[in-house]
C-alpha cells in the first residue's frame, strides 16, 4: 500500500470483498419480514456465527422495540405476578453460554422423495450458534413464586404476531436464560431485540424473540405452533406433539454444493456436528457414500448443546465421491441415515430432519446433493 | 497495612451475604388491570376468552373484507395457507392436507390466533366480535358446527373439533 488507509469507524464492517458472505431469504406473500433467511454456512468457519448473519424466521417481520419502553411481565401460577424493566434485569448475576439455536424445520427439504437442489445454506441454514448472556429464568420465577401445580410456562413475544409457545417448567427451571448479549454486544433486533428466550437444545421456535411476557400455567397453552406447527405428522396420520430437543446431526459445510473442486489433491472436509441432548462425542466422515467411514476431528472446546467444528483430511483422486458425516451424541444416539429416519417417521413429518445428508462430487469437480 | 486488610476481609463479607440472598428482587408486582392488559392467550378449557360473539354469516362478511386475499373463497387457500378441507387426508401416501378443519385439535387455538397475529397486514385490528364471527365461519366451512350456531365463550371450548385425538406427546425412544 502507497497511500494511507481507510479512517476510524464507531462500529466495523467485513471487507468489502466479502459481500457474497450473507443471507438468503424467503419472505411470504404479500410481506417483507415474515418468512425465513438462512446462514451461509458454507463460506463461514469456526463455530460461532456471526450476529448478522444468524439464522432469521419471522413471523409477523423484526418489531422495533424501545428498550426503554420494554416490559416483561411473569404471572399467572405464581404468588406475585411481577414486571421487569430491562434496567432492573440488567442488574440480576448474569450467565453467558454459547449455544446453537436451530429451527424445526432446518433441513426439512431432505424428507422429499427427490433431492432437492441446493446446498448448505439452502437446505440447512437454519442453524446458527452464538454466545448468550442473560438472566436465568429460574431466578426470577424464583422471585415470582411458583405455585406447586405449576408444570408449564406459556412465552409470549412482543411481534405483531405474538409469537407464543409452552415450554415445560422442567426446561424453565433447568437452563433456560432470558438473553439480553449476543456475542457479547446487546442481540439484534433480528434475534429478539432487546429481550430474547434461550432454551438451550430446543427447537428455535420456542427461543421465543422479543419476550415480553411469561404465564405460569397448569397445562400447556396449545398454541397454533405448538399444535397445527411444530408437530410431527406420522404414516397412520398421528402427529407426534410437544418433540423439543434437537437430536444429534451434522452437515459438511466444506466441500458442499457451490464450493466446486478445485483439482487433485489434499483437502480438508469440514463441517458442523450439534446435539439438544449434550456434547457431540464424535463425528465420523465417509467419502464412499458410506462403506467406510473415519473419525473427524473435533476442534476444542466442544460445549453441550453447541455447534461443533469437525475436520478430516481427504485426498480427492478426481473420482466421482460421495461425502458424508455421522454425529454421535454423548447420550450415545448415532446420527440415523435418511433411509432409517424415513422407516421410522414416514415422509410427511416436515420437521426435526437430522438424517445423514450426502454430497456427490462429480469427476469435474463439481458438488450436488444427492441421496446415499 | 492492618487497616487494609480489614477494610479487604469486610467487603469479602459483603460479597458472601450478597450471594447468599435470593437476587436483586427488583420485579414490581404488577396490578390485575395491568395483568388483564397484557394477557391475551386463550388456553383450551377456554380460560382467557372474552366477552362478545359471532355467527358464521356474520363471520363471512369479515372473511371477505380481511381474509379472503390470503387464504382465499372459502378457505380453500392460496397464496397462504389452506382454513378448510383436507378431511382425511393426514394418514396414507399422499402428502397430508392440514386445515383448521383437518388437524387442529382445539377451537380455542383458532380464536387466540386470529386474534393476537391476523389479518397478517393489521394484527390484532378485529374486534372481539369479530373474531368471533370468523372462527365461528371457519368451523361452519370445515362442517364442525352449525350455520345457526353462535361461538362465544361458552360455546367455543365446546366444540369438538375433528382431529383432538390425533396427536401423541412425544417421548424420547418411544
Amino acid at each position: 500500500m502507497r497511500e494511507p488507509g481507510s479512517p476510524f469507524v464507531g462500529y466495523g464492517q467485513p471487507s468489502k470483498f466479502e459481500a457474497k458472505v450473507a443471507r438468503i431469504w424467503a419472505s411470504a406473500p404479500g410481506t417483507t419480514g415474515t418468512g425465513a433467511s438462512r446462514t451461509p454456512h458454507h463460506l463461514l468457519d469456526g463455530t460461532i456465527t456471526p450476529s448478522g448473519l444468524h439464522f432469521e424466521r419471522h413471523h409477523s417481520g423484526i418489531p422495533d422495540i424501545d428498550p426503554d419502553a420494554h416490559r416483561l411481565l411473569i404471572h399467572g401460577l405464581v404468588k406475585r405476578p411481577l414486571v421487569f424493566t430491562l434496567q432492573a434485569l440488567a442488574r440480576y448475576p448474569m450467565e453467558s453460554r454459547i449455544a446453537f439455536i436451530e429451527c424445526g424445520g432446518n433441513s426439512g427439504a431432505l424428507y422429499q422423495k427427490d433431492p432437492v437442489a441446493g446446498g448448505v445454506q439452502a437446505l440447512h441454514g437454519l442453524v446458527s450458534c452464538s454466545e448468550w448472556t442473560g438472566v436465568r429464568l429460574a431466578d426470577l420465577l424464583d422471585e415470582a413464586g411458583v405455585d406447586p401445580t405449576a408444570k408449564w410456562i406459556l412465552a409470549e413475544g412482543a411481534d405483531a404476531a405474538g409469537m407464543s409457545r409452552s415450554v415445560p417448567m422442567a426446561k424453565a427451571m433447568d437452563d433456560a436464560i432470558l438473553a439480553l448479549y449476543q456475542n457479547g454486544e446487546r442481540i439484534r433486533p433480528s434475534n429478539g431485540y432487546p429481550l430474547r428466550l434461550l432454551l438451550p437444545g430446543y427447537e428455535g421456535n420456542m427461543n421465543v424473540k422479543w419476550l415480553r411476557r411469561i404465564k405460569v400455567t397448569e397445562r400447556p397453552t396449545m398454541t397454533k405452533d405448538e399444535t397445527s406447527k411444530y408437530t410431527i405428522s406420522l404414516p397412520d396420520g398421528k402427529a407426534l406433539q410437544f418433540v423439543f430437543p434437537i437430536e444429534a446431526k451434522s452437515v459438511i459445510t466444506r466441500p458442499s454444493p457451490g464450493l466446486a473442486m478445485m483439482g487433485i489433491g489434499l483437502y480438508e472436509i469440514s463441517g458442523l456436528a450439534w446435539s439438544g441432548y449434550g456434547k457431540i462425542s464424535k463425528v465420523e466422515v465417509s467419502a464412499d457414500g458410506g462403506n467406510s467411514w473415519a473419525p473427524a476431528t473435533l476442534q476444542e472446546p466442544v460445549l453441550v448443546k453447541a455447534l461443533t467444528r469437525f475436520r478430516v483430511a481427504w485426498r480427492w483422486n478426481g473420482g466421482p465421491a460421495i461425502l458424508q458425516s455421522r454425529a454421535t451424541d454423548e447420550s450415545g444416539y448415532v446420527q440415523p441415515t435418511r433411509a432409517r429416519l424415513i422407516a421410522d417417521r414416514g415422509m410427511k413429518a416436515f420437521y426435526h430432519f437430522n438424517g445423514i445428508a450426502c454430497w456427490a462430487v462429480g469427476e469435474n469437480g463439481e458438488v450436488r446433493h444427492v441421496y446415499g | 497495612m492492618a487497616n487494609r486488610l480489614v477494610t479487604v476481609t469486610a467487603s469479602l463479607l459483603v460479597l458472601s451475604s450478597a450471594a447468599l440472598a435470593d437476587g436483586p428482587g427488583l420485579g414490581r408486582v404488577a396490578s390485575p388491570d395491568e395483568i388483564a392488559s397484557w394477557d391475551i392467550s386463550i388456553g383450551p378449557d377456554g380460560a382467557g376468552l372474552p366477552p362478545g360473539r359471532g355467527t358464521p354469516k356474520q363471520g363471512e362478511a369479515v372473511y371477505a373484507e380481511k381474509c379472503v386475499a390470503c387464504h382465499g373463497e372459502k378457505g380453500a387457500g392460496k397464496p397462504n395457507d389452506q382454513l378448510v378441507g383436507g378431511r382425511g387426508s393426514l394418514s396414507g401416501d399422499q402428502a397430508p392436507v392440514k386445515t383448521v378443519g383437518s388437524f387442529w385439535p382445539y377451537a380455542t387455538t383458532l380464536f387466540d390466533y386470529v386474534r393476537r397475529a391476523m389479518p397478517l397486514n393489521a394484527p390484532k385490528s378485529l374486534s372481539d366480535d369479530e373474531v368471533y364471527a370468523v372462527s365461528a365461519y371457519i368451523l361452519q366451512l370445515n362442517g364442525i358446527i352449525g350455520e345457526a350456531e353462535a361461538m362465544d365463550a361458552q360455546t367455543l371450548p365446546q366444540v369438538q373439533m375433528p382431529n383432538r385425538d390425533g396427536f401423541i406427546v412425544f417421548s424420547r425412544g418411544k
